[in-house]
């Protein structure tokens, strides 16, 4: 098995609110992150993809085709955006790097015909971040 | 707030990186002088040398679908600020930190000693502690049970 990854850069405002708690919670629980106003990170996306190379182009698979699926899926999806309201797959949701990270997943699972999605990372900061894979695939390092 | 769907086959880690400074000699009294110089080399130095350290943890658990987390990150910092960076920041890990009286400081059983003291973190597990000494070094841990 060989595994693959592409990295991505994408950047985007959130902010940390839940509305059924009181404005003091909110400040409590999320500190900094519940600013009103938002604030914004530039998040680095690593997505890893198992596979066996295909005999004859040597490759788990088209790399081109991975950039276009993270184009198309994350970046036109994310980049530049507020992710409170502007992706609706966030809708309901705080949009923490973990729930981020997972809605990416869920993005990407049923879009790779060639190999497997194995592991999807996002830092949110080079110091935090939080990654994804299926429970029975432990991350390989 | 609506439930945020969780599915069972996903796994999701939330990682964190940390730093602190200190300095440690290789040394054990169960080799001989020339024996240890063989061992660890420069690290033997007698007065002891330091690094700055990189502490990697990940852990996992359930998001709370009222935070979106899976643990709040400030209690997390707060927990990791006593009981490994208050201890370990700025020491001499031979001196200061009980373990390595007995212990070799060597980065594997920093690991080892920072997993155990951080394995008790609420409402999370711990999946791993990885150091990297130096930019070039790195060593990681994932308990016993895994």
């Amino acid at each position: 098995m060989v595994y693959l990854t592409r990295k991505i850069e994408f950047s985007a405002s959130h902010l940390y609110h839940n509305p059924a708690f009181t404005a003091e919670e909110n400040r409590r629980i999320f500190g900094k992150c519940n600013n009103p106003h938002g604030h914004g990170h530039n998040y680095t996306l690593e997505v890893t993809v198992a596979g066996e190379p295909d005999p004859t182009t040597g490759m788990v698979l088209d790399l081109k085709e991975l950039k276009e699926i993270l184009e198309r899926e994350v970046t036109q999806r994310m980049d530049h955006r507020f992710l409170n309201y502007e992706v609706p797959e966030l809708k309901g949701q705080i949009p923490t790097c973990e729930n981020i990270v997972r809605v990416i997943w869920n993005l990407l699972e049923p879009r790779i015909h060639q190999g497997k999605l194995h592991r999807v990372r996002l830092y949110e900061t080079p110091d935090l971040f939080a990654e994804c894979y299926r429970n029975e695939a432990k991350p390989r390092e | 707030m609506k439930r945020s769907r969780v599915s069972d086959a996903l796994k999701i880690e939330l990682g964190r990186r940390y730093r602190f400074a200190a300095s440690h000699r290789l040394h054990t009294e169960r080799l001989s002088a020339e024996e240890n110089v063989r061992v660890y080399g420069k690290c033997n130095n007698p007065h002891g040398h330091g690094h700055n350290y990189v502490v990697e943890i990940s852990i996992s658990g359930n998001i709370d679908p009222a935070t979106g987390m899976i643990a709040n990150l400030a209690d997390l910092d707060a927990f990791v600020e006593r009981e490994v960076l208050e201890p370990f920041d700025h020491k001499s890990l031979n001196e200061e930190i009980p373990a390595f009286r007995e212990k070799v400081p060597t980065t594997e059983n920093v690991c080892k000693e920072i997993f155990q003291r951080l394995r008790h973190f609420p409402n999370a597990r711990l999946e791993r502690v990885r150091i990297e000494e130096t930019s070039n070094n790195a060593f990681e841990y994932v308990g016993e049970e895994n």
